[in-house]
């Protein structure tokens, strides 16, 4: 009979393991699924994971690798960070949404301005202060009333998407749009666009991901409010004597996950979407959940998972147009990955003796 | 009897049926709960309920049947998320999120054939007598079964906690699981029972939804019922009597903000259609009191 011990210490071997095990796991449940769908798994596996990567018309596809990875890394890093505290931020697609409506205020507010240095960087504070105050809500309702914040933070993304459909279809929408909806395209004015290489997939999204790796990186190798965070985690009690301020932990944690999220927002809105639109917001920040556990919680593990991610959603997209395969079943294999990972893990942490029955 | 283009008595009736859905998967999480497990999954057991009930319900143009799969389906979601935190000892938030998100996807593909299609008709009881008082007869004894299936439920479920050796046990293993395996209960039986339990109940709201409220299939369908249903455990302080009030007063919510939408109150639809989640917060806020499981969402493993 197999039997469970507890390990002293996680393995390090499996933490680094078991997401490729996973991921493998997956990729194995996942052609059974799209067998299962009438495809054939082969190709349809090719497709995902080959085809944009090194097919015929991978120059196209791999700065859609930047565009769809960028979002995906920078929220689930701010996620990371309170996940790593037991603080379960999953709002933060709401914190995607209202940062994009702050920035994209901004910049229709100052709109026909050609003041580039004005503009961009006001777009950009009010972005992340818009992700930054929707996410405190929780926080503060948490640190004042003892509010679950995991409940808090899912509601205020209904009411998010709520707003943006109101601002989409109202305060936002174009003037000169013959009475479409959504915003002016701010993709194309030179003031407010956040693209930098649009043929690249280059935009600014990409460099606040890449500066919030290091930046999560340094706050947790080199700062001592990143050990307590880990601290809070792992050891509540020991946290809570050694004088970790609870209170301060649970309002950074979510403030720094809603700037990060709004920023994410902004720079999507202001580049690769363009527009303010009732469903410019696809789920990233649902699935970035499973970006950052599948990244260990750990900043460059985050930015790897974030790009396989990326990977299933440009594969998916290919899959769907040549193979027909249904959108919805890429997404059924995002949430396998996450089931797999979860399960593997129990190796990270607990030894598997064989035991034999009655021995004990 | 009309207040601004709302009548009360028809809003007080569609109150209850509005209660429903989410008074079902509430009550399945309430035991889960009390077991010791926190399931965040219940929105993924719930879209995928109403995607497997209306399937088996247009299949076999019975909505029984479809309730009965509904439930099925929704259990087996859950023994997916029992074998990983029960046996594979994972993170019970993250298990749960991971299986909203998987419920999801898995019900948007299940269901792309049937987008916009009508549910079988599910007529409602004119229960003789007591359905013949004015105004209470139409607003309590006039509807549809699984309104009353519903409220037995969670009757059902308050004696069991409280009037039996089972709930006992059960609320034994919630509050702590330590002491509850010292003196010889099995954490992890009673435990999966509950998680299936609060699936089937998930399921059948989910359900609810798509067979009865709507009556059709629609992409995203629970919007967030899964999660106010989570909310409304905690409003309910864990207790099944106050469930029943928590569901009734959010479903108040709702039909008053589709009622005043229909009656074209100058806020926009937008607003409106935001006040049930608002109102979930405020809730939250209000009733963020104790009173949870002593071992609610801490994993068991029992060292030798």
């Amino acid at each position: 009979m197999l039997s469970l011990e507890k390990r002293p210490q996680p393995s390090r071997t499996w933490t680094l393991a078991s997401p490729i095990v996973a991921v493998l796991l997956t990729m194995i449940a996942g052609a059974g699924l799209f067998a299962a769908l009438g495809q054939d798994p082969i190709e349809a596996l090719t497709k995902i994971f080959y085809e944009p990567l090194f097919g015929e018309f991978s120059f196209f596809y791999l700065p859609q690798l930047l565009i769809k990875g960028a979002p995906l890394v920078a929220i689930a890093l701010g996620l990371s960070i309170g996940f790593r505290a037991g603080i379960w931020n999953i709002g933060a697609e709401g914190q995607y949404i209202i940062g994009a409506l702050c920035g994209a205020g901004v910049a229709l507010a100052l709109y026909p301005s050609e003041a580039r240095w004005l503009v961009f960087p006001a777009m950009l504070l009010a972005g992340a202060l818009g992700g930054f105050a929707w996410a405190m809500i929780p926080g503060l309702l948490r640190v004042r009333f003892g509010t679950n914040e995991i409940l808090v933070s899912l509601m205020l993304v209904y009411v998010a998407e709520q707003l943006l459909a109101s601002m989409a279809l109202g305060l936002m929408r174009n003037p000169d749009g013959q009475g479409f909806p959504g915003s002016r395209n701010m993709a194309r004015m030179d003031a407010a666009t956040s693209w930098i290489d649009q043929s690249n997939g280059m935009h600014w999204g990409v460099v606040i991901a890449l500066i919030g790796v290091i930046f999560v990186y340094v706050l947790f190798a080199k700062h001592i409010l990143g050990f307590q965070i880990k601290l809070a985690g792992q050891a509540p009690r020991a946290a809570a004597f050694s004088g970790v301020n609870p209170a301060r932990l649970v309002l950074f944690c979510l403030g720094a996950s809603g700037a990060l999220a709004g920023l994410a927002g902004l720079t999507e809105v202001a580049g690769p979407s363009g527009i303010v639109s009732i469903d410019f917001n696809v789920g990233y920040g649902f699935t970035a959940i499973i970006v950052a556990f599948l990244g260990r919680l750990h900043p460059v593990g985050i930015l790897l998972a974030g790009t396989l991610m990326a990977l299933t959603y440009i594969g998916g997209d290919v899959a769907q147009s040549s193979l027909g395969l249904p959108g919805a079943a890429i997404q059924v294999f995002q949430g396998m990955l996450l089931f797999f990972l979860l399960a593997v893990d129990v190796l990270t942490n607990y030894r598997v003796r064989l035991r034999e029955r009655g021995a004990a | 009897m009309d207040f601004g283009g709302v009548n009360p008595v028809l809003l007080l009736a569609s109150l209850m049926v509005a209660a429903t859905p989410i008074m079902l998967a509430a009550i399945g999480e309430l035991v889960v709960e009390r077991a010791g497990v926190l399931n965040l999954g219940v929105e993924g057991m719930m879209i995928v309920g109403s995607v497997l009930g209306f399937v088996a319900a247009t299949g076999t143009d019975s909505a029984w049947v479809g309730f009965v799969v509904a439930a099925l389906g929704g259990a087996g979601m859950a023994v997916l998320f029992g074998v990983l935190t029960q046996f594979f000892l994972s993170n019970q938030v993250a298990t749960g999120l991971a299986l909203t998100l998987f419920g999801l996807g898995l019900a948007s593909l299940m269901g792309q054939g049937y987008l916009g299609i009508k549910a079988p008709s599910f007529p409602d009881w004119h229960i003789p007598v007591l359905g013949d008082i004015p105004v209470i007869g139409p607003i309590v004894f006039q509807h549809d079964p699984m309104v009353y299936v519903g409220l037995g439920i969670v009757a059902g479920v308050w004696w069991f906690l409280n009037r039996t050796r089972g709930g006992l046990i059960l609320r034994a293993v919630g509050e702590n699981h330590e002491a509850a395996h010292g003196l010889g209960y099995s954490v992890r039986r009673v435990r999966m029972l509950a998680i299936m339990f609060g699936g089937a109940c998930a399921g059948l709201g989910g359900a609810y939804l798509s067979i009865v409220r709507v009556p059709t299939y629609a992409e995203g369908l629970t919007a967030g019922a899964g999660w106010i249903a989570l909310a409304i455990v905690v409003f309910a302080s864990w207790r099944p009597g106050r469930l029943l009030l928590g569901a009734y007063l959010f479903g108040g919510v709702t039909v008053l903000q589709l009622n005043l939408q229909a009656a074209g109150v100058a806020i926009p639809v937008e607003y409106l259609s935001m006040s049930p989640y608002i109102a979930t917060i405020l809730v939250l806020v209000i009733m963020s009191a104790g009173g949870a499981p002593g071992s609610l969402g801490k994993t068991f493993h029992a060292s030798r």
